[in-house]
């Protein structure tokens, strides 16, 4: 243990309204804290920056899986271990269910949280590919009020988002249209369990006749935060899927992203691995 | 030295606790620590080895990543809370008889793993299993021993509900 | 060439023939209870009166002098305990083969993360921001980091030539062989530093006074090590230093060597504060400043004749030492000795050295040489085999010792060699025949390509050549409280020591499981019986508790009535009666080495070994095309060990053996940058997990050894020594592609298997 317990203050506001006066009365001060498996691994390595923090575990209007008509809305501080036990999850959103299966161990499913996740800003995030090709809107919320946007628009680089300081993530609204088309997803990791990801891939697709009327492509590690990439949805889109298309979607996504060598993998391996995959994601849509 | 902190309540296998902590001081350290419960163990201090998994409300976490705070009002298991009026619990007694355990220090997360596993899943499959136990570094037994274990005494479990 | 005369098989004609009571059931582990429930101590459990914690300063560069050391004006050092290498009363340095490694640095840093400067304090919160406000300064000096920047020798780092230690093992004359060779096969092969990871970090506990000396409460694997290392860095006398082991965490050769250095830490910040310290390191601490394995670089050429009969073996042995020679004379020796393989070769040169880098020093684990050495062979054999159009399995039996055999040491194979036999089982539990032709057909269609491998190999019981006689282990019991005691500084690390000798006992002396204890570890109790390693301490260790035994046994029917049946009452009532009589009841035995065993340490030739465990394994493979990552699906090891002394207990070394050696091979890699360790985490040092292992059979074949206790020979380490060259020969089969390098990575898979895949062109078009 590293890090110093009486060097950081912590409170726990108990409800939305009063965490998000706490954020508006000292904007920037605070750090939201959930389920701690970032910050507490920071904090035990003594590399926890943030001196004021604030719990937003056990706040109530933050963990809920809501299910409407056309989306489902999953709360901030949902648990993936809440998100993979839900039935209309598993039923609806089946990408999304197989990455919160993904998430560490069943200890770290227990805590880690679907906002916790985006927020933290990792390249690699779990949760952020499924996501992704399901068209997912974020919501935001302060004490002025909220707003929508699309997640894609979330990430705006390394580690960087959209969130004012007044700002916590509110909920993930991710609608249900995806029902007829064909879906993808696998992570490429360290090991198979307890795995940090070097390339996930994620993809949606409607097919008709062997024609791709409509696709979603997106990663997580092969650049700097998750992204969709559309040069290589837009290479596909009303072609039917053959070794010519899927070479030349495979071109477009290699040119499109970015993978670095780091501690896990390479920049080559990646870049191979995610043209793999995605060759293994067109195919698969066209049977 | 810790008294001009606010009071934490929470209750532990089954006894009301009190300590007055930093509110980021990790629940493992106040187990430890305040509490003398030293059989969650710390491996790695970043929720990779789970051999300081307990169970919290029901929920199996790593106590190395919960700060106090978090624990306000919880109900919390340790391996020390496992055995019953000093008879070894089905699982220990399994882990004991197959060889579930060795050098031991991985133990105390696992039997709290798989504690949480047949909870809320009886008669698991050996996928399941090995995904219920995937948080808990074994180096010593290559987990085989340890899967015996739980299969073991998830039958016991079972016999003993037939009789 | 004459055919070597095979000696008539005779089995055992001692007690392990007999049939036992508790030697080779499955009785549960001695202290399993208490790891249940919890409330075993292990060393970070313990707290002592007024006890203060310590910390480490470490070198930030990989080699230098020290230029100076300043104290930052914002701590107030006065609450600290603060000790320099001056602090040292006697010899600054760890007391192993060589006195080279100092116990803190003094003048000059030779790798990263060497210790330089303690500190105590009462508040282990407080360590932290101390640590931070001390600043070294260095006069860098140019580091050396591989086998081949050593072998350059233009900047020397250790002695005169950067050489820790060298071998030449010669048999019979290689040079006269490669003119008349049918076939001439050479290659190289090449393995990587792996981490123990053993669960529990390293910790220790001292305290000081002038009255008692030292005691120290630590996680370690060889207590009298620790021990001697302390009388000469504290100069004191051997009664005035006391080393207890606590419950230990796994160790795998990882406590053998480190803790020595971390004792004599925590004991000189005691000594300096006047408090109990206790020390006990973080996981990254940990990784980063601990010994690892060795990494090495073998190089094979072999000489065949037309039949694939081996005719001549020239074999270079390189291992990366580190910047200190702590165990690597002694891990190259083993090397040396598992070089050849378990292979039969009239004609063998055998040339390594250990080599000096500025990096963490490397030192004992788990197999300690022999899996660098098999990794390297028995990937060659499949090579060979290849490269000659001949089965690899073939190849092996062709070239297998039988008994009456010699090795290249040309030590006679006096005991039964049944590689045969372990081989035949290992194909018939596998089903290998049967899956390499069903992967043969799936694998054109299948982007999973799968494919079986084998290796076979023994592993030496024991120390190396004369290292038991130099031991002189002496082991004992003795009789207090109604329970006999084992006495030995033989530790418990999860392998099963205290049940294994308990077990002995117990039969030995004919009484129950339940009347035998284990007494501490602890040095102020125990009599050396050596150090916990080299998988030795059941056939050892425990051949000495048996003696014991008997002449305990044998002592109280003399004197104290005992008849010559007894039950465990009658037994106990007569320790009574020789108690009352004498004083005491007890009984030792001191090593003493097979009859015919010769080793000659200069010419390196003789009995290597005083037994061979030997094993056959099976791993059947999974490479993804896709993802270039290569699985292990399912492992089979068939091994002969000797008696089992538990079924239970020697599975489960088995398994964990395997696993280890499954981590080794595919997984398990030591990031190093500029001499530190990057990836110093659990979740960037990838171990296998429960989804990683795959089911592993275990079968044993016991053929008992007749100096072992109760016919065992070692068994810890030899699991270890297989899995890593199987696999590779199973991506072999899979692919068809050579890989000779560990660890292997989808990373490194890919480098060779990507350039099949078209993709890659088109994304440079």
């Amino acid at each position: 243990m590293r890090g110093n317990p009486e060097a950081h203050q912590l409170v726990a506001p108990g409800t939305l309204d009063a965490a998000l006066r706490s954020l508006a009365e000292m904007p920037g001060q605070w750090t939201p804290i959930a389920g701690g498996t970032e910050l507490m691994v920071a904090h035990a390595a003594g590399k926890l920056g943030a001196k004021r923090l604030l719990s937003l575990w056990g706040i109530p209007e933050l963990r809920f899986i809501q299910v409407h008509q056309n989306a489902i809305a999953i709360g901030a501080c949902t648990t993936f271990r809440d998100m993979r036990m839900h039935e209309a999850i598993a039923t609806d959103l089946p990408l999304l269910a197989k990455a919160a299966t993904w998430i560490g161990s069943i200890a770290n499913q227990n805590r880690a949280t679907l906002a916790g996740n985006l927020v933290n800003g990792s390249p690699a995030a779990d949760s952020s590919p499924a996501l992704l090709v399901y068209d997912a809107e974020i919501e935001l919320v302060s004490v002025n009020g909220s707003r929508r946007l699309p997640y894609a628009d979330f990430h705006t680089g390394y580690k960087k988002n959209v969130l004012e300081q007044n700002e916590l993530v509110y909920a993930i609204h991710v609608p249900l249209h995806f029902g007829s088309h064909r879906q993808y997803l696998r992570k490429v990791g360290t090991r198979r369990a307890m795995a940090i990801s070097k390339v996930a891939l994620a993809g949606t697709a409607l097919v008709e006749n062997g024609v791709i009327r409509d696709v979603r492509i997106a990663a997580a590690s092969l650049a700097a935060f998750p992204a969709r990439f559309r040069r290589a949805e837009d290479v596909v889109r009303g072609q039917s899927i053959n070794a010519e298309t899927i070479r030349a979607a495979q071109a477009a996504l290699l040119d499109e992203i970015a993978p670095i060598d780091d501690i896990r993998s390479t920049a080559e391996y990646r870049k191979a691995v995610a043209a793999n995959l995605l060759e293994e994601f067109l195919q698969g849509a066209a049977q | 030295m810790t008294s001009n902190w606010p009071a934490i309540e929470f209750v532990v296998n089954g006894d009301k606790r009190s300590v007055h902590a930093p509110p980021m001081k990790r629940l493992l350290d106040v187990l430890r620590e305040d509490l003398h419960l030293t059989g969650a163990k710390e491996g790695c201090g970043e929720g990779e080895c789970g051999s300081c998994s307990v169970r919290m409300n029901g929920e199996l976490v790593n106590s190395c990543l919960i700060p106090i705070l978090q624990a306000q009002d919880a109900r919390i298991q340790t391996v020390e809370g496992l055995a019953i009026d000093g008879d070894l619990h089905p699982l220990q007694q399994a882990f004991l008889h197959c060889g579930g355990a060795q050098c031991g220090i991985c133990t105390p997360g696992m039997l709290m793993a798989a504690t949480h596993l047949l909870a809320n899943n009886p008669h698991p499959t050996m996928t399941e299993i090995r995904e219920g136990l995937a948080g808990n570094l074994c180096r010593c037994t290559g987990f085989k021993r340890i899967f015996d274990s739980v299969i073991s005494a998830a039958v016991h479990s079972s016999e003993s509900h037939a009789r | 060439m004459p055919q070597p005369v095979r000696p008539e098989r005779v089995f055992l004609t001692m007690s392990s023939h007999a049939k036992t009571r508790i030697v080779g059931s499955p009785v549960p582990r001695k202290e399993g209870v208490d790891k249940l429930l919890g409330r075993a101590c292990y060393v970070d459990d313990i707290e002592r009166e007024g006890m203060w914690h310590g910390a480490t300063i470490r070198s930030t560069i990989p080699r230098g002098l020290i230029h100076s050391i300043k104290f930052g004006r914002n701590i107030n050092w006065e609450e600290f305990a603060v000790v320099t290498a001056a602090d040292i009363p006697g010899e600054n340095h760890i007391q192993l083969i060589f006195a080279d490694q100092p116990c803190l640095a003094d003048g000059k840093v030779n790798h990263c993360d060497e210790a330089v400067i303690l500190l105590a304090h009462p508040d282990k919160c407080k360590l932290r921001e101390a640590a931070a406000a001390v600043q070294i300064e260095y006069e860098p000096l140019p580091p050396v980091f591989t086998i081949e920047e050593s072998e350059q020798q233009t900047t020397i780092v250790w002695g005169a030539d950067n050489v820790i230690k060298s071998f030449l093992l010669e048999k019979g004359d290689v040079d006269a062989v490669w003119t008349k060779a049918a076939h001439i096969v050479q290659g190289e092969y090449r393995t990587g530093a792996q981490e123990h990871l053993y669960i529990e970090n390293n910790g220790c506990i001292a305290e000081y006074s002038d009255l008692h000396g030292i005691t120290v409460w630590g996680s370690l694997q060889c207590p009298f090590y620790v021990h001697k290392s302390l009388l000469a860095i504290f100069r004191l006398p051997e009664d005035k230093v006391r080393v207890i082991q606590t419950e230990t965490g796994g160790a795998f050769g990882g406590k053998e060597d480190y803790p020595s250095t971390l004792a004599a830490h925590a004991s000189l910040l005691a000594m300096k504060s006047g408090h109990p310290v206790k020390m006990v390191y973080d996981r990254m601490e940990d990784l980063a400043a601990t010994t690892k394995r060795h990494p090495s670089r073998v190089r094979h050429r072999t000489a065949l004749d037309a039949n694939g009969k081996l005719l001549a073996m020239e074999i270079e042995v390189a291992t990366d030492g580190g910047a200190y020679a702590t165990l690597s004379s002694t891990v190259l020796s083993r090397a040396t000795l598992h070089a050849p393989g378990p292979y039969v070769c009239p004609n063998v040169r055998i040339r390594s050295r250990a080599w000096a880098t500025n990096t963490v020093p490397y030192g004992a684990f788990r197999g300690f040489g022999a899996p660098q050495a098999i990794f390297a062979i028995e990937r060659h054999i499949d090579e060979i085999a290849a490269a000659i159009g001949m089965d690899p399995l073939d190849l092996r039996r062709r070239n297998f010792l039988h008994d009456g055999d010699t090795t290249a040491t040309e030590q006679v194979m006096r005991e039964p060699v049944i590689l045969d036999q372990l081989l035949e089982r290992a194909l018939v539990e596998s089903g290998y025949h049967a899956k390499r032709a069903r992967f043969a057909q799936e694998n054109v269609t299948n982007p999973v390509k799968r494919g079986m491998g084998v290796s076979a190999f023994y592993h030496g019981s024991g120390f190396t050549g004369s290292g038991e006689r130099y031991l002189n282990s002496l082991a004992g019991i003795d009789v207090i409280d109604g329970k006999v005691r084992v006495l030995v500084s033989s530790t418990e690390f999860g392998q099963g020591t205290n049940t294994i000798l308990a077990q002995i006992a117990a039969e030995a002396i004919g009484i129950d499981y339940d009347d035998v204890v284990m007494a501490p570890p602890d040095t102020g109790i125990v009599p050396n019986s050596g150090p916990t390693v080299a998988s030795r301490t059941s056939m050892v260790v425990g051949r000495l508790i048996e003696r014991a035994c008997h002449q305990l046994v044998a002592q109280l029917q003399q004197h104290a009535r005992l008849a010559d049946t007894f039950t465990s009452a009658e037994f106990f009532a007569a320790c009574e009666r020789q108690l009352a009589a004498e004083g005491e009841v007890n009984s030792f035995a001191r090593y003493e080495a097979p009859p015919n065993i010769f080793w000659d340490d200069q010419k390196y030739r003789g009995e290597a070994y005083p037994a061979f465990a030997w094993s056959v394994q099976v791993a059947q493979v999974a490479v993804d095309t896709v993802t270039y990552a290569a699985e292990v699906e399912e492992f089979w090891s068939v091994q002969e060990v000797g008696r089992v002394l538990n079924p239970v207990l020697a599975g489960g070394q088995i398994e964990g053996g395997v696993a280890q050696g499954i981590g080794y091979a595919l997984y398990e890699k030591v990031l190093l940058q500029n001499g530190h360790m990057v990836n110093n985490q659990m979740t960037n040092y990838i171990m296998p997990t429960a989804e990683d292992v795959p089911p592993i059979h275990v079968y044993f074949e016991e053929i008992p050894f007749s100096h072992g206790a109760y016919g065992a020979k070692g068994i810890g380490e030899l699991p270890h020594d297989g899995p890593a060259p199987a696999i590779l020969n199973a991506i072999r089969d899979a692919v068809g592609v050579s890989f000779t390098t560990i660890p292997l990575l989808p990373e490194d898979l890919f480098a060779k298997l990507g350039a099949h895949i078209p993709v890659e062109e088109v994304a440079t078009r």
